[in-house]
């Protein structure tokens, strides 16, 4: 009994700066976390509640709600080419990425030597470069070998920084596919191209859907590389958004931003039921 | 024989080809191009020279743009990871459900939204008439509006914010390995929770805070549409400063110049950065 006591008068002090200790760690925590909460998100919520504005300048908080300026941009027609454009580039850019990418991720899953590495560590590079170094460079080397700026060399410089996303997306999901599987499947007389379709293809197909959705908004949201590469005809989204918000601020800009977000909001929510998108994002392979 | 050998050894390598093709000619070919004419002399004449250099290392202007660049993002990572790592840590305390869906959505959305459009939505919180100084006013806390854009610190609000997810996504990775049992060791046998944090949380997911920093230095000294649309013109960094050489003054050779200063600034960090993050890794997993 008096053992017990004496315990417990020895623990409490201790017990007790625990306690403090604990509570300020929590505290801690939960404020830089709820930051953290706030500061991600406060911009898109004021920008999707500013661009329902019924007022004619760009304000916060509105002077009331409306949908008119999301209506005025209809009579916005060099809007729409760009946003064209930009979809034309988007898709032609992923597509051709699907294709490099996927065969690249296949030999790079299938072998494991100093030289796939040192090819990975090239294919994943883009990723890590200075855009606006890229988009000069490729500008410098258009100029070069005498290439005018078209639609061409847009999609083939967004190809350079958008390859990284579906190399490495394919390559996560391949790594859940075990080696044997396609011996298996070799072993009891399927071909290769048979062992593709049935075995490879489906294990990678999540990998190269995830990949091609981060693949395609990285080329639809470019603004760095294009900058260099596009001229009126060829002007891509961004690049005339950026000019659009840097001239005046106009509700009209808050009205297409509003547009970007809901449809990139509700392809995510879209992607996270179909292939759990939040599992490429968060890895650290 | 040794000929059929060869061919089937290159036929499980064809694959990779068309990329590393594809790359050769359109990323690395335009790269050691930009370089070679960042060694070109001004004036037209032939052969090699490090005279543009000589020319941007001699300039207290040109160096306090590549300074302001470097210190905007060091400055950047320290916001992001001081504000990321409680994030990271609640959601990987967060079980497995909605709420965790829906921090998972919250934390990935600025990341998959146009650049341009984060960039406008912080104009609109920090301008004039904007959300922070129209509070300010109505509070009476002050009487003129502030100057919140064009300055040094409404950059470095609005890029923390876009360059964030960054930072999170690999320290949430880095914490979904951690073993819960550590910690809960830790606790059990009497260690206060900051010493936990310190001696466990935190030298476990060193991997993963260098990793995010690595990503968040080198996409924000290299950020284009941000420091240009808050900055208003009145802020100089790299990458303003080679898009101004090349597309408004045609200064091609000082612009190649420029980036390769900016390329190699770029890769030294990261380079320091992952190989401090391979330390760390081999520390983590004996």
């Amino acid at each position: 009994m008096a053992n017990s006591t004496l315990v417990r008068a020895a623990r409490s002090p201790k017990q007790s700066t625990k306690d403090w200790n604990g509570r300020t760690f929590n505290w801690a925590m939960k404020l830089g976390a709820f930051s953290a909460l706030i500061l991600l998100t406060a911009p898109t919520i004021i920008i999707l509640i500013a661009s329902f504005s019924a007022g004619e300048t760009l304000r916060f908080p509105p002077p009331g709600l409306s949908i008119k300026w999301y209506i005025a941009l209809r009579e916005l027609p060099e809007l729409w080419a760009a946003t064209w454009n930009s979809l034309w580039v988007a898709t032609f850019t992923t597509l051709a990425c699907i294709v490099l990418g996927f065969a690249a991720a296949l030999v790079l899953t299938e072998r494991r030597s100093r030289l796939t590495q040192a090819l990975e560590a090239l294919f994943m590079s883009p990723i890590a470069m200075p855009p606006l170094s890229v988009g000069l460079a490729l500008l410098v080397f258009y100029n070069f070998i005498g290439w005018r700026v078209s639609v061409t060399t847009l999609v083939i410089s967004h190809i350079v920084v958008g390859v990284p996303y579906l190399v490495r997306t394919i390559l996560v999901s391949l790594s859940q596919m075990d080696g044997s599987f396609r011996d298996a499947s070799a072993s009891l007389g399927a071909n290769g191209w048979y062992t593709f379709r049935h075995i490879t293809f489906p294990l990678a197909r999540q990998g190269v859907i995830a990949g091609s959705f981060i693949t395609f908004l990285t080329s639809f949201d470019n603004i760095t590389v294009s900058l260099f590469l596009s001229d009126a005809r060829t002007q891509v989204l961004p690049v005339r958004m950026l000019t659009l918000v840097q001239n005046n601020l106009d509700v009209r800009a808050a009205s297409i931003a509003g547009v970007l977000v809901f449809a990139t909001a509700t392809l995510m929510v879209l992607m996270e039921r179909f292939v759990n998108l939040s599992r490429f994002v968060v890895t650290d392979r | 024989m040794q000929a059929k050998a060869l061919l089937k050894a290159g036929r499980g390598w064809a694959l990779v080809f068309p990329l590393t093709l594809f790359l050769m000619i359109f990323y690395l070919a335009p790269i050691v191009l930009m370089v070679i004419t960042s060694l070109s002399q001004a004036g037209e004449t032939e052969g090699l020279s490090w005279s543009q250099y000589a020319e941007f290392f001699g300039d207290g202007f040109n160096l306090k743009v590549l300074w302001d660049t470097v210190w905007l993002g060091t400055q950047t990572t320290i916001v992001c990871l001081l504000l990321g790592y409680p994030l990271a840590l609640l959601h990987s305390r967060t079980r497995p459900g909605n709420w965790r869906s829906i921090l998972t959505f919250l934390i990935v959305l600025p990341l998959l939204t146009s650049a341009v459009v984060r960039t406008f939505a912080w104009i609109v919180i920090l301008g004039r008439q904007g959300v922070i100084n129209s509070a300010l006013l109505s509070l009476s806390i002050i009487e003129e509006p502030l100057r919140l854009l064009s300055t040094h610190h409404g950059v470095i609000a609005a890029l923390s914010q876009i360059q964030m997810p960054l930072m999170i996504l690999p320290l949430i990775a880095s914490m979904a390995r951690l073993d819960p049992n550590l910690e809960a060791a830790s606790a059990s046998l009497g260690s206060p929770a900051w010493r936990t944090f310190w001696r466990i949380t935190f030298p476990l997911t060193l991997p993963g805070i260098i990793a995010g920093s690595m990503l968040v230095f080198s996409a924000s000294v290299s950020s284009f549409v941000t420091p240009s649309v808050i900055g208003g013109g009145r802020l100089m960094f790299m990458p303003m400063y080679i898009y101004q050489q090349a597309v408004s003054l045609f200064n091609y050779p000082f612009a190649a110049t420029i980036s390769t200063v900016l390329l190699i600034t770029v890769l030294a960090v990261v380079t320091l950065l992952s190989s401090l993050g391979s330390l760390t890794r081999s520390y983590t997993r004996t």
